[in-house]
């Protein structure tokens, strides 16, 4: 216990620290706030011609008073980051009538309003999924973002949160006659632009997409990262299929969730480092921003900035942009494959789960994989030029730790050891993880 | 100069097919395996006519160079032959002619050529030169080999390299065992003192070759105006096939290796071509006392021979090892088409045992089929990667065979045992043997248990099922599995 009690002890001072460089970096932000310079934004043009900045500000979340998301936002700060943002550039600000309990588009037309209303974009959205979905209620809520944003026009109108399912995107917009209403606003001239974001299975955004031909998607916001191009988990759709199904349709893409909800400015060690080693001066952040932002149909990037450190930080990626080259983007797809298919295993080795009725020597199993993932020995994919030489050293290290009668081929899920695990490890699954990575080695299976 | 040839010759072939024999990595099986397809018996069990035209006109041309260079348990035999010569010079000159024991050859080659048509493969196992070095080779050098390995792979192992893995050192079957080692020891005594007795008296394929080397093209000839008469050649001749009284060389025996026109201090001994055959030497009877004993030691070794258990298995305190009963039928490799086709091309080389990088063939100890490869599904099976017994088989007694054609070979079928099923007879839920079966051959399915619960339990589709073992090695019940393989006598093919 007294090992669990200083690690809790280290969590809390290692917070304790990043919170007090946090201030200091507030603190001395003032004094160089106007010199800092970050160079020219990168802008890519709409359909209908605008220039758009490719940063774009993301306003589902905004700072609050005491920095959780039970107290009310906290105006100056918010206010001093969307000026920030204006004046370097940012011209593309993406709300809804749901975010930040309602008060998202509320607080957008306060902030905004203080600029000259052709020197920014407004992206709202059409979000009946959550409540009434009549057409009344729904164009109340149009009009209400209208109000609330106080502006006559709305630049990108977006069919929030669609991909669910064809008939959920029926009854929401198809049914009730709402988009056919939202198409004439178009031609009104009261959208500039009409797309949808997407979140959901591959046969809906398919539908959906083919009635491009009918209605003349503008713009399409889709999630997308380098987890999510190739390595899409659970529902999603990978963004590869997603975003080039759109480029060939002359679609332009805005880019939610770059980060992956924050997993990808917070990635493990060994990533880091790599990271790190190749550019030791840029955020591990940054490396997701600019994969975002590399395709050319990419029309903007969405950030949902609530500090000033990462404003500028995203500032200066976006600003004399530099898209990945296609050594970084390979570079980048090996760092996927390596987070999603060969994450650490959280073992410490207390034996907890020992001995194993079955005989399998699961601490030892997972040293060997943990050690194999931390020194870069993972056979990552079979077409690597050092593939071979890395497989030996797996299957041979692999003998050498644990003799072949313990090994996870053994593991027959009985979970008499699950109960055991201090860290909530789900012993049976990655042992049959492992078990069939080392099939796939043995039995020479492209991957 | 001739002699220098063939001795680099010699050493090198020697040298090859003995790592073919050692080699458990499977590195040089590709580039190496050839040498074990070159020999002439392997040749003809596998009908493999480019190799025994070859060879025949090899021996046409040149002699029997084939056991001079070729037969690695003939280079054996002039290793020894040579260790005993060493010293003082009179046992450099220690041969002597010797009549030929025609009627014991012929005897041999009978028995031998009976034994190949009526299939009674122990005897073939037996006779065969290539083979009984096989099971030397196997039995003795690899073991050092493999010690010397495991010492390379500690030390790899303490310095963090992936160069050397360990292996198993010690030999799969007692009986193998005794019959290499009386092999052997028979074989040293002769060849440390008489030089290639065994190949002019017992050999089937030194008889088949000496009969068409009597007929060669090129062949060592005696000028017996040159000839001083110093006798110096019939005295260096491990063959004992020159007669120095008469200036003739039983060019049956003769293994062309050159010896003697080295010798020959008066360059009277040339190899040269001679049309016809050369006149036999005289045939005087002389009982072929060591050649009998020899037979008779190597079939008494096969009487004493048993069954050992595999060693070098991993054991752990907790996990008891697995102790399967045999099956009913016993399992034969993919492209070994069927017992009998195996049974009766197989010479127990042990060049499949040796290859076998999962232990899973060992010889086999029943009588009728002593020594010839079986499977064994204790702890490892047959793993769907892997084709080497295939590839190295020089007699055609398992076919070549790909990884894909392999996966459609049904070698046997797994058969369920619910007594000794963990989820049908104790609490633990399993499903180890369908997760690895690699055909999809066995679903898991309800199944009430005494106590009216319902749990699932494996049911083989046997259609599906090609033997590998996977289930049956994997199977968590221990010392016996729950799910072993029956063998098929035929294989078939989905």
């Amino acid at each position: 216990m007294s090992k669990i009690d200083r690690r809790e002890f280290l969590k809390g001072l290692s917070i304790a620290t990043a919170g007090a460089a946090m201030t200091a970096g507030g603190i001395s932000l003032k004094a160089e706030e106007s010199a800092k310079s970050f160079g020219t934004m990168e802008y890519r043009t709409s359909k209908t011609g605008d220039k758009v900045s490719l940063l774009g500000f993301g306003c589902m979340r905004m700072p609050t008073e005491d920095g959780t998301r039970n107290t009310p936002v906290d105006m100056e700060a918010q206010m001093r980051l969307i000026d920030y943002a204006m004046e370097h550039g940012v011209n593309y600000y993406d709300t809804a009538p749901v975010y930040v309990g309602g008060k998202s588009e509320g607080i957008m037309g306060e902030c905004l309003s203080r600029h000259p209303r052709d020197k920014y974009f407004i992206a709202t959205k059409m979000s009946n999924a959550w409540g009434d979905q009549s057409f009344a209620a729904s164009k109340k809520m149009y009009l209400n973002s209208f109000k609330e944003l106080k502006t006559d026009y709305i630049d990108y109108y977006l069919l929030h949160n669609i991909g669910a399912g064809v008939d959920i995107f029926n009854k929401r917009f198809m049914e009730n006659g709402l988009l056919e209403f939202l198409v004439k606003e178009r031609e009104a001239g009261r959208i500039r632009n009409l797309g949808w974001s997407f979140h959901g299975n591959r046969e809906t955004f398919d539908h959906i997409l083919s009635l491009h031909d009918q209605y003349n998607w503008d713009f399409v916001q889709i999630q997308h990262n380098y987890l999510d191009w190739n390595h899409a988990g659970g529902r999603n759709v990978n963004s590869s299929y997603l975003y080039q199904e759109l480029a060939s349709r002359d679609i332009p893409v805005v880019i939610m969730e770059p980060l992956r909800g924050g997993a990808l400015a917070n990635v493990p060690e060994t990533v880091a480092k790599k990271m790190l080693e190749r550019k030791p001066t840029s955020s591990i952040a940054s490396w997701a921003f600019r994969f975002a932002g590399t395709q050319p149909k990419v029309l903007s990037v969405l950030s949902g900035m609530t500090y000033m450190e990462h404003l500028q930080d995203n500032l200066g990626t976006f600003s004399n942009f530099e898209p990945c080259s296609s050594e970084e983007l390979e570079f980048l797809e090996r760092i996927a494959k390596e987070m999603v298919e060969f994450p650490l295993i959280e073992c410490t080795g207390c034996d907890y789960c020992m001995p194993c009725k079955y005989g399998v020597d699961i601490p030892g199993i997972f040293t060997h994989y943990n050690k194999c993932v931390r020194e870069e020995l993972m056979p990552i994919s079979s077409a690597d030029d050092n593939y071979r030489k890395l497989r030996r050293a797996f299957l041979v290290g692999y003998d050498r730790s644990v003799p072949a009668l313990k090994q996870a081929n053994h593991c027959i899920g009985c979970n008499e050891c699950t109960r055991h695990c201090p860290q909530d490890i789900k012993i049976p699954a990655e042992m049959q993880r492992i078990d069939e990575f080392v099939e796939r080695l043995k039995q020479g299976r492209e991957f | 100069m001739l002699r220098t040839i063939r001795i680099i010759l010699a050493a090198l072939t020697f040298t090859a097919i003995t790592l073919l024999f050692l080699d458990f990595t499977g590195a040089t099986h590709a580039f190496l395996g050839w040498l074990a397809k070159i020999q002439l018996l392997p040749a003809i069990l596998s009908a493999n006519v480019v190799v025994i035209v070859a060879l025949l006109l090899l021996t046409l041309i040149f002699g029997r160079i084939y056991c001079s260079v070729i037969c690695p348990l003939g280079v054996m035999q002039d290793i020894i032959a040579w260790l005993g010569k060493r010293g003082k010079k009179k046992n450099r000159f220690k041969y002597s002619y010797s009549k030929p024991k025609t009627w014991l050859r012929v005897v041999m080659l009978v028995i031998m050529v009976i034994s190949v048509l009526l299939g009674t493969s122990a005897i073939t196992a037996l006779l065969a030169p290539y083979s009984a070095y096989g099971r030397i080779a196997s039995s003795f050098f690899a073991p050092i080999y493999a010690l010397v390995n495991n010492l390379f792979a500690a030390i790899a192992e303490r310095a963090g390299s992936y160069a050397f893995y360990p292996t198993e050192v010690w030999g799969k079957a007692l009986s193998v065992v005794i019959v290499a080692a009386v092999t052997l020891i028979v074989l040293a005594i002769l060849a440390w003192r008489d030089g290639r007795t065994y190949c002019n008296t017992i050999c089937p394929v030194g008889t088949v070759l000496g009969f068409l080397s009597k007929f060669s093209l090129l062949k060592p000839v005696i000028d017996t105006e040159k000839c001083a008469n110093c006798h110096l050649c019939g005295r260096g001749c491990k063959a004992a096939c020159i007669d120095t009284e008469n200036h003739k060389i039983d060019y049956s025996r003769c293994v062309a290796c050159m010896d003697c026109i080295s010798i020959c201090t008066h360059d009277a001994i040339h190899y040269k071509p001679v049309w016809g055959a050369a006149k036999k030497g005289e045939v005087k009877v002389d009982a072929g006392r060591r050649a009998f004993i020899t037979t008779t030691g190597l079939l008494a070794a096969t009487a004493a021979s048993a069954q050992m258990r595999r060693a070098g298995m991993a054991r752990d305190g907790k996990v008891v090892p697995k102790d399967n009963p045999a099956p009913e039928t016993y399992i034969t490799p993919p492209g070994s088409v069927s017992h009998m086709n195996l049974h009766k091309k197989c010479i127990a080389c042990q060049l499949c045992v040796q290859a076998c990088p999962n232990n899973v063939l060992v010889p086999s100890g029943s009588h009728d089929r002593f020594m010839q490869p079986k499977m064994v599904y204790n702890e490892t099976y047959c793993r769907p990667e892997c084709t080497a017994c295939s590839a190295v088989c020089p007699t055609g007694a398992i076919r070549p065979i790909t990884k894909e054609e392999k996966a459609s070979t049904q070698i046997g079928h797994a058969v369920w045992y619910p007594e000794l099923c963990i989820p049908a007879s104790r609490r633990h839920s399993c499903n180890n043997c369908e997760r690895h079966c690699p055909t999809g051959a066995i679903t898991m399915v309800d199944y009430e248990k005494p106590d009216g619960r319902i749990v699932k339990v494996p049911a083989v589709d046997s259609s599906k099922c090609i033997g590998c073992g996977a289930c049956q090695a994997l199977c968590p019940a221990r010392p016996v599995s729950a799910i072993r393989v029956e063998g098929h006598e035929i294989h078939h093919t989905i």
